[in-house]
């Protein structure tokens, strides 16, 4: 595959505080990656270095084979960002601020504010100044900016944080689709499902170090199984009492109960209930789900991704 | 390429229409300077011949004393307590406190009064004239008083000029340095460093901007100082406007200078103060700067408000041509040149 983007020992630090401790990554054009980690993980730190706003304190970053001491100008018009949370000209309506970073891009490259308006179906809201946005329709509008110059990679830093879940989805469509269209996408998320929906690969990063590194389904192959089943007994068990029934992968504790990493439900289950009855333990709670990459990060660290 | 597509106009543009949508900000820039000027025409309108407020203590002779005063037009006389005559001296009520003595005859007089007050001698030496004459003193020359008010000699003729260069120098700053640590603060600045944008353009959008509201400000403010003070301009009207335009391009200087590192418009208010008030108070937008001493003089003749000030007063109330205000207008272009370069030097995009 061809690399889109190159990341080799790329560390920031800020004073005695090391936001990105020594990060290897290589982004394949046409895909959408996935930075997924925790609030403080590193991730906005590592977006706005590829995009060229903060400078790493060593390693090397190199964007479609350009490198932001060397090329900037270029790499500039190639690009396009949508930065977490960027609050734009409140009293310029959603079409002058698109003519307005329109006009900041080469004529040839840049598309028109009537593609823009649809493709992001802000069409009803042209007139509209941003301070009346909706937080969907000015995410939608950030994205919009962010493709004006119709760039060969677009990077969206938390862009559905803060959004109700409707307009999230609205955001996903709009993404998904830009990513059919062959455009490399990197995208910072806190949320697995986000990333699991949106993204081809993923890289895990907690304490600005990548602790994984896959598409969403490797990674949760990683944890044991794709079907986990959160259980409480009474009296309560310790994880070992469930470690080698058959199909369970395995097994931790999680609060007062256990949580089994299961292959295939259907001979796992049946078997997991013999042994409750064998031994004469009351389950009073049982949860059969698929595993997210929420639990590959809890697996990971020992902590979950909402956890700060 | 139509105009409308080049970013240096899209950015002015931007930033124009972000002006006038907002009416505090547009209040401010062309509203409130009127409202001092009416306030401080009124204040110190001309009232023909000034008359002093004067009291007299009570006292056997006071209202003989009080009598001989009324005769005098140009003196407002009261009888009041000798406490509340005190009072009313040290609020300023009353210039002079005129007192008569305890004896019956006239023979003294003890006149209170706070020298630092600029009319109270005056009104002093009016009073003992006119009691003086009243108790038979006889003058032996005779004098005739001629009124002659120079041309733009008037304190709102001074005043407008003066009050010009302050609106000049606090709307060059704050639409500057405001605007631009506001976008720093709300992450456009970053944004719009992300983009190929020239960060050139940016930054002389702010001077388009300026461009086209000084003309503005310069109308109003003597349209209106022609129609309600008859403040006359005597110079060049296209002097005026050119050295305004000069005047604002350096002060947006200093406020590209007070925006470039603040990260927050906390920073920036306080920046804008520390260049601004000292400004306010040296320069002569109130009062003239000849009050301060001497060897400050030069000092305070370099700062760009006191060149823009001491050029303006030149053209508006001498009718001097703007060519014969070389030094002024050369303190003005090294301030603008100086800190725009020393601006976009320690200037932070991200």
């Amino acid at each position: 595959m061809e690399a889109a983007i190159r990341i080799q020992g790329l560390v920031k630090s800020y004073g005695d505080v090391v936001a990105v401790a020594g990060l290897d990554l290589e982004i394949a054009r046409g895909e959408c990656f996935g930075l997924l980690g925790p609030n403080g993980a590193g991730k906005t730190t590592t977006v706005e270095i590829m995009e060229g706003l903060n400078p790493p304190t060593s390693g090397a970053v190199e964007i479609l084979g350009l490198r932001w001491d060397r090329d900037g100008e270029e790499l500039r018009t190639r690009i396009g960002v949508a930065l977490q949370e960027t609050k734009l000209f409140d009293r310029l309506t959603v079409e002058e601020t698109l003519r307005l970073f329109r006009s900041f891009y080469p004529p040839a490259r840049a598309l028109s504010v009537e593609t823009l308006l649809n493709e992001m179906q802000l069409g009803e809201k042209r007139g509209a100044w941003v301070q009346k946005l909706s937080g969907g329709q000015r995410q939608r509008l950030a994205v919009a900016l962010g493709i004006v110059g119709d760039p060969d990679v677009l990077f969206l830093d938390e862009p559905t944080t803060g959004l109700d879940p409707q307009s999230r989805r609205a955001l996903w469509d709009t993404v998904g689709a830009l990513r059919a269209r062959g455009k490399t996408i990197v995208l910072t998320t806190h949320y697995m499902d986000e990333a699991e929906f949106l993204c081809d690969r993923v890289a895990v990063i907690d304490h600005g170090k990548r602790i994984a590194l896959g598409s969403p389904a490797e990674l949760i192959d990683t944890i044991g199984g794709h079907h986990l089943v959160e259980l409480s007994c009474e009296p309560a068990q310790s994880p070992e009492m469930f470690a080698d029934v058959i199909g369970v992968r395995s097994v931790r504790a999680a609060g007062d109960g256990v949580v089994l990493s299961i292959e295939e439900t259907h001979v796992a289950l049946p078997a997991l209930f013999s042994r409750l009855a064998e031994r004469g333990i009351k389950p009073t709670r049982v949860v059969s789900r698929t595993a997210t990459l929420d639990d590959v990060f809890l697996s990971l660290t020992g902590r979950t991704l909402r956890e700060d | 390429m139509a105009l409308s597509d080049s970013p240096l106009f899209a950015l002015s543009a931007a930033r124009i229409r972000s002006f006038l949508r907002e009416p505090g900000a547009v209040f401010w820039t062309f509203g409130f300077p009127l409202l001092i000027t009416v306030a401080l025409g009124i204040a110190f309108r001309n009232q023909g011949p000034t008359r002093f407020a004067v009291a007299v203590a009570e006292g056997p002779r006071a209202a003989a004393i009080v009598a001989t005063l009324k005769q005098d037009d140009a003196v407002d006389v009261r009888m009041l307590s000798a406490t509340e005559a005190a009072a009313q001296l040290r609020t300023g009520a009353v210039l002079v406190v005129v007192d008569g003595g305890t004896s019956p005859t006239l023979s003294e007089l003890t006149y209170a009064f706070d020298p630092s007050r600029p009319e109270a001698p005056a009104a002093r030496r009016a009073i003992d004239d006119r009691l003086q004459r009243g108790a038979g003193r006889k003058d032996v020359l005779t004098a005739t008083d001629r009124v002659a008010v120079a041309r733009g000699s008037r304190y709102v003729d001074w005043l407008v000029p003066g009050l010009l260069g302050m609106q000049l120098l606090s709307g060059a700053l704050w639409g500057t340095a405001w605007n631009i640590v506001t976008a720093r603060q709300r992450k456009l600045l970053k944004r719009l460093a992300a983009t190929p944008m020239r960060r050139a353009h940016y930054l002389l959008s702010f001077r388009v901007a300026g461009l086209l509201f000084v003309p503005v400000q310069v109308l109003i403010l003597f349209v209106f100082a022609r129609v309600a003070f008859g403040v006359v301009v005597h110079g060049s009207s296209l002097a005026v406007l050119a050295l305004s335009l000069l005047a604002s391009w350096s002060f947006a200087g200093l406020g590209l200078l007070c925006a470039s590192r603040a990260e927050n418009t906390e920073t920036a208010n306080g920046l804008i103060n520390v260049v601004t008030l000292p400004m306010y108070i040296l320069s002569g937008v109130f009062f003239s700067s000849a009050r301060f001493p001497a060897f400050v003089q030069p000092a305070v003749r370099l700062l760009p408000l006191s060149a823009f000030n001491e050029a303006l007063r030149h053209i508006v109330n001498d009718g001097a041509s703007l060519a014969s205000q070389g030094f002024p207008l050369a303190v003005l272009v090294v301030w603008g040149v100086l800190s725009s370069v020393v601006a976009l030097r320690l200037f932070r995009w991200a």
